[in-house]
């Protein structure tokens, strides 16, 4: 099952998102990227049905675009938090996006900012957040040791204990993780948190 | 409601559409505007006229951009350019979530094109009248790209071109003087055509220039000043070099 969980610092934020694709009990790859960087600087991790994840977080992220090239500057963390949770309330009672999504943001007035929206269109401004069945595990490793203004070295630490948790706890634990973090300077791939490394594939003989 | 569908762009008996025409006619009282390509460097550079003392001028851009590549300007009815930027942007933005991919500046050119014949063709609606000039670099190749559509929907790939007030006398001079230019020379060259016809100085132009890595720069005044005296030096270089050799003689 996939976890996805966030959280904000100092002056950035931090999400956090297994890396495995499943098909019943086939998994497809063990290093999807479910983290979409929406701009530059906004990340959306998302978890879900595997279809609306990508066509839906790819939606997002054009309209992000276009309200750039339309206005000339940038849509703030906040409204596109509304603006998501409007496309997934208007879809709901017709043909609803099963996607849960953990957005984080870096704006220059305001900051760092994670916002949580589940699959019926709840939203939420958060310090931190998790969704599906890591969130058990991931949740009380973060109400135990959160703090507010943790460096980035110790939110790490924090992910780290929530990851192995995860992994240790969790009877179908996603093997790999991939963690993205977003701050002033922009958003971008941090790490990656790997147990299973797919196998080298042979060169074919020239 | 069925009334308001007639066409009312329509042949004349000689084979004239004359909403056509005169939305060319609009176009030519617009303001000028040229477009020219270098072999890395585009250049778009429009005539500005005076700026009211109590507007605002940066909520009036002339040039503005499609997308992180493409960038477009017009001459004609603003109004009318707006919807067709708008249109063009989504279009943009559609484009990459459906193919993965940036359009090419073929692509949104044709459909700006397409989108201006269908105002030539459809009940109750006159046509755009506007001309564009779109330049941008092929995603793919890096290749620069200018195009110019007009609001007959027509679309050709020029080297250099340009649109609106005495477009004739500005591709006669670029006619005259283009040659494959690369980087500086080729917004020397856009700004050179552009003041055969505009009041020269950095208040009355314009200027933006697209390069493959950096994506659309707007020159500030104060560059286009200093581009301007440049030029203005050379024109005076070339005089006195001129007018030289017959003093000698005499």
């Amino acid at each position: 099952m996939e976890s996805v969980f966030g959280l904000v610092g100092k002056d950035f934020a931090i999400v956090v998102a297994d890396s495995s694709a499943v098909h019943s009990i086939l998994v497809h790859k063990t290093n999807e990227d479910k983290i979409m960087i929406l701009d530059s600087h906004k990340l959306m991790g998302a978890s879900g049905e595997t279809g609306d994840r990508a066509q839906f977080t790819e939606y997002v992220q054009k309209n992000v675009a276009l309200y750039q090239f339309r206005n000339g500057i940038p849509l703030t963390t906040a409204a596109t938090a509304n603006f998501t949770r409007g496309e997934l309330a208007t879809a709901l009672r017709k043909n609803p996006y099963m996607v849960n999504i953990i957005l984080a943001g870096y704006d220059k007035d305001v900051g760092p900012s994670l916002y949580f929206i589940d699959y019926i269109a709840s939203l939420h401004k958060v310090d931190k957040a998790a969704f599906g069945y890591g969130s058990y595990f991931a949740l009380s490793m973060m109400d135990r040791h959160y703090r507010r203004d943790m460096t980035v070295e110790e939110a790490i630490e924090l992910v780290d204990k929530c990851i192995r948790e995860i992994r240790s706890r969790l009877v179908v634990a996603p093997p790999n993780f991939l963690i993205k973090i977003v701050d002033k300077d922009g958003a971008r791939e941090y790490a990656w948190r790997e147990s299973i490394k797919d196998a080298p594939v042979p060169v074919a003989a020239a | 409601m069925a009334r308001y569908d007639r066409a009312i762009t329509v042949f004349s008996p000689d084979g004239h559409l004359f909403q056509v025409e005169y939305a060319l006619e609009a176009v030519r009282k617009g303001n000028a505007a040229v477009g020219v390509r270098g072999s890395d460097t585009i250049v778009l550079a429009v005539e500005k006229k005076s700026t009211p003392k109590l507007q605002d001028s940066r909520s009036v851009r002339k040039i503005v951009n499609l997308d992180n590549h493409i960038a477009l300007a017009c001459a004609g009815l603003k109004a009318d350019a707006r919807v067709l930027i708008n249109r063009a942007r989504i279009e943009c933005q559609s484009y990459r979530l459906t193919i993965e991919d940036p359009v090419t500046v073929e692509y949104i050119t044709r459909y700006i094109a397409g989108l201006q014949q269908k105002y030539t063709q459809s009940g109750g609606v006159r046509p755009f009248g506007l001309s564009t000039l779109i330049i941008g670099f092929d995603p793919h190749t890096g290749t620069p790209a200018l195009y110019q559509t007009d609001p007959s929907g027509t679309f050709s790939s020029w080297k250099a071109n340009a649109t609106g007030r005495n477009s004739n006398s500005i591709r006669e001079f670029l006619e005259k003087n283009y040659t494959e230019t690369s980087g500086q020379e080729t917004v020397k060259l856009a700004i050179r055509a552009l003041l055969e016809v505009v009041e020269s100085g950095g208040k009355n132009i314009e200027v933006a220039v697209m390069t493959k890595e950096q994506g659309l720069r707007q020159l500030e005044e104060a560059e286009i000043d200093a581009i301007v005296a440049d030029i203005e030096a050379e024109k005076a270089a070339a005089e006195a070099a001129k007018k030289a050799p017959a003093t000698k003689e005499s």
